[in-house]
């Protein structure tokens, strides 16, 4: 992926920007900015070793390189031998990422890596949603918080460097998300590969992953299908992301997974605090007497059993959180007046960690665990009667003609109205308060699955429902 | 134009109502353009898992978090990094007096880091450092640090952290005289007398010097006292201890004058010197218990203003709750109205009881209190009794509340 997919991207990227594989590309020392320039390199970042291979690719690249650019690396070089004593950064253009951003001019950020890698995934159509590949950035499986301390010896960083690649937050979804399309469209991409409904991003295949992860009986995912047909977002047109089409909502394969759940668990179980609950002591008597053969799905007994385990996971996810190391060996500093100050502090911090690791009596933590796609499983051969999958949905279908439909007749919508997205950001804004707990707590299992905030996923079920009901809506 | 610059209007209105929904969905939102960094956010988190760790004695715990908290001395906030220390000390500091596998050592090889923490930090954490030593018995490692803190300079901060040098070169002094007392108790070496004296010199050097300042320093002065006696230098002991109880500028304080009196009568002083000091201690503290003291001076003496005074003492001491059970308190008592009426003052009795009269008699002479005493301690109510017959007088044969309990017996005695 890294060779084939990922540097293309990064290679048309430095074209579009003018950095580099260009005609003029921008020169920075010619520039007038405020504050004197720096020596080293072009543009650090993770990929930059590929670029010493140019001749190997000059063939097949056929006009994007030039003599020139040669000639700009080697130029570069030159001006960093009389370069001026007020240095304010390790890079070249570090401090040109202070000044304004221009108009459709996209700066690179340590976020901004994940949307290439992400696209990248997207393209070859990998089976990882960006909110398993955010997570697995938290978790340290993927170098991101301190990527700097892999970086060649000769690359410093220092001055306005620091700004773009001391990593003080963590990574937000809807923030990188944004950033794949615009920088699709950027870098003038064609549309990406088909997502057919055997993709693993199709919410077909999506929605029955979130389905098992939430130990929600298999039989719902034929209501998931239902909506997934009705309105229309299984189509492939709706999925793939074309960035030629810039009016198209960009869709957000994972939130949208489990926002379907979430409104099919609406249409089955109303979730208005009152009717799951009164299903729930039906079916809970049902399954008293009838031990053997099919177990009826028990709202209450799910909530009970999803509801401990996510407080166990979610104070011990809390708990990493506030054990979080942000620092690494490598310490980062502004200037090198501040070196030996920064680095004796450092020298210190990890002194004192020594002593009170050893008062904490943590024993050296083994090999991290491994990347899981899977958060929680539920094993059917459990013989606690844990696992819901098998549950039937029996008591909440009926028949009507040919086809099943829900004993449920009613439907509460979330909001009556959008917003306009362009004025505040959003199309719904999630008040607590106003909704029923059970579809709060829906809701917040979803956010932990997804590591997202638990508006996104409102709004994304306040989006199919006003698909779902548009007629509806449009009547009145 | 004027329809242009209408239209020119509607634009910039309905850009202004525009740019306030978005400022106001955006503080609906809770979304702020100085949102605090997810780092800053963990240590905040961390800081409250700490405590709350803390609160409920689980130390081990504690240290777990500790080990990510430490980051936040590498903060970029400027005004976090410079909190930071201080934080890191206190907590550290908890967690180490209380854990089982913490030893002195390690709490050691912490204070020392702590005091590479920062200037600001050097000489507090000096000074902590060297009373959880003396907590734990360790004088001698006490006094090392002590003199190694005491030589300590740094530029601009030797003036603003002023008040912590002397605090340390105080008890530096004070461990020297710790030294000088066990020499003292060692007879045998020959050179034991030198070394006394280097201790002591050493010691009254930075002892005199926080006497100086206005302040409550009782056991470095019974010390900088204590040094100066043996050597004989009673000049300056009289200069140190007046000094000391006299200045207004430090706080009031008893004990000052107790020293004073005490050395005074050590040397022997006159009694109306001893009398002048007691009678300023007689005007800050009543109810000290030199006053018995002072009132047996001033009986002896032969001036009738001091016997008047006396009788004043006398009674005001008996006005505290302290003093309620004191026999000899009320034998005096007891005696010197008894002289003062044989000598025909009647007066001065009558001027005492005459503000006491509406509560002596229940705070002192009730029933319940005549029955106690008559049953704890019968010398007590005897003498009670003889005060309260010749204070209560007429009273008596109207209400027999105290006198008719506790008098029979006790005039039988007599």
């Amino acid at each position: 992926m890294k060779d084939e997919i990922l540097c293309n991207f990064w290679r048309c990227y430095l074209q579009k920007s003018k950095q580099a594989y260009c005609a003029t590309p921008v020169s920075y020392a010619s520039k007038a900015l405020p504050i004197s320039d720096g020596s080293t390199d072009v543009d650090s970042e993770p990929e930059r070793i590929s670029l010493y291979g140019l001749s190997s690719f000059s063939e097949s690249d056929g006009d994007l390189l030039t003599e020139s650019s040669f000639g700009y690396v080697s130029s570069i070089d030159k001006a960093s031998a009389k370069e001026t004593t007020s240095v304010c950064s390790g890079s070249v253009d570090g401090s040109s990422y202070l000044l304004k951003r221009k108009k459709g001019n996209l700066r690179m950020s340590m976020p901004m890596t994940l949307s290439f890698c992400y696209m990248a995934l997207l393209w070859l159509r990998e089976p990882m949603t960006l909110s398993d590949l955010l997570r697995f950035v938290i978790d340290g499986h993927i170098p991101y918080l301190n990527a700097f301390q892999y970086f060649p010896e000769e690359m410093k960083l220092y001055g306005v460097d620091l700004k773009i690649f001391r990593v003080q937050s963590w990574p937000v979804y809807e923030d990188v998300h944004k950033k794949i399309s615009e920088l699709a469209a950027f870098l003038d991409l064609p549309r990406f590969p088909a997502i057919t409904d055997s993709c693993f991003l199709h919410p077909n295949i999506l929605c029955m992953k979130y389905q098992m992860e939430a130990n929600l009986p298999d039989e719902l995912h034929n209501w998931t299908c239902r909506v997934i047909k009705k309105i229309n977002v299984g189509e492939i047109d709706f999925l793939t992301l074309d960035p030629v089409n810039r009016s198209a909502r960009k869709v957000k394969y994972d939130v949208l997974a489990a926002a379907l759940i979430v409104v099919v668990l609406k249409l089955l179980f109303l979730l208005d605090d009152r009717y799951e609950w009164l299903h729930a002591s039906f079916a809970g008597e049902r399954n008293q007497k009838n031990k053997e053969g099919c177990l009826w799905f028990d709202f209450k007994k799910w909530y009970m059993i999803i509801k401990k385990t996510m407080d166990v996971k979610q104070k011990k996810l809390d708990e990493e959180r506030a054990r979080y190391l942000w620092k690494c060996e490598k310490p980062l500093f502004y200037s090198d007046r501040e070196k030996s100050v920064v680095l004796k502090k450092r020298q210190m911090v990890v002194d004192l960690q020594r002593q009170f690791g050893v008062l904490s009596g943590l024993v050296q933590v083994a090999e991290k665990q491994s990347p899981s796609s899977f958060q929680l499983n539920w094993a059917e051969e459990n013989t606690n009667g844990d696992c819901f999958h098998g549950h039937s949905l029996e008591g909440i279908l009926q028949e009507k003609g040919n086809s099943l439909t829900t004993m449920n007749t009613a439907y509460w919508l979330c909001t009556v109205k959008l917003c306009n997205e362009k004025l505040c950001g959003h199309l719904t804004h999630y008040k607590e308060p106003d909704f029923p707990q059970s579809y709060q707590f829906v809701l917040s299992l979803f956010s932990f699955l997804l590591r997202v905030p638990v508006s996104l996923i409102h709004e994304e079920v306040c989006l199919i429902e006003h698909k779902l009901f548009k007629t509806k809506l449009q009547r009145k | 134009s004027a329809p242009l610059s209408r239209d020119l209007k509607g634009i910039r209105d309905q850009r202004m109502i525009d740019w306030s929904l978005l400022i106001g969905k955006n503080i609906d939102a809770n979304v702020t353009c100085r949102k605090a960094s997810d780092f800053q956010e963990t240590k905040e988190a961390c800081l409250n898992y700490i405590q709350d760790a803390l609160l409920q004695n689980q130390w081990q715990r504690a240290a777990e978090f500790m080990i990510s908290y430490l980051e936040t001395l590498e903060n970029t906030s400027a005004e976090k990094r410079i909190a930071a220390p201080e934080m890191i000390w206190r907590i550290g500091t908890e967690i180490l007096c209380h854990h089982s596998k913490s030893s002195i050592d390690e709490f050691n090889y912490f204070a020392d880091r702590m005091k590479n923490l920062g200037v600001k930090q050097y000489l507090k954490v000096c000074l902590e450092h060297v009373f959880h030593l003396l907590c734990n018995g360790l004088v001698d490692d006490a006094y090392q640090n002590l003199s190694l803190a005491e030589g300590w300079r740094y530029g601009e901060q030797t003036t603003a952290q002023d008040k912590k040098l002397k605090l340390i070169q105080a008890y530096k002094g004070l461990l020297d005289y710790y030294n000088w007392s066990q020499k003292r108790e060692d007879n045998f070496a020959e050179s034991v007398e030198q070394e006394m004296h280097t201790f002591f010199r050493q010691a009254a050097v930075n002892l005199k010097e926080i006497i100086k300042i206005p302040g409550v320093w009782d056991p470095f002065v019974k010390c900088y006292v204590d040094l100066l006696e043996f050597y004989e230098d009673y000049d300056e002991v009289r200069q140190v201890l007046s000094e000391y109880a006299y200045n207004s500028k430090f706080p009031p304080n008893p004990n000052a004058h107790v020293y004073f009196y005490q050395f005074l009568k050590r040397r022997g002083e006159s009694k109306k010197t001893l009398m002048s000091v007691l009678k300023i201690l007689h005007e800050i503290v009543p109810c000290h218990e030199l006053m018995l003291e002072y009132n047996a001076m001033l009986q002896k003496s032969k001036k009738r203003k001091n016997h008047r005074l006396g009788l004043k003492v006398i009674f005001t001491v008996l006005d505290f709750a302290g003093w309620k059970e004191h026999v000899k308190a009320w034998s005096c008592l007891a005696k010197q109205i008894t002289q003062i009426l044989e000598k025909n003052h009647l007066d001065w009795v009558g001027e005492e009881w005459n503000s006491r009269k509406d509560w002596w008699p229940a705070f002192h002479f009730s029933r319940y209190l005549a029955k106690r005493n008559w049953q704890e301690n019968k010398s007590l109510a005897c003498e009670k009794a003889l005060v309260a017959g010749i204070l209560l007088g007429k009273e008596i044969l109207a209400d027999d509340t105290f006198l008719l309990v506790t008098l029979k017996p006790s005039v039988q005695k007599y």
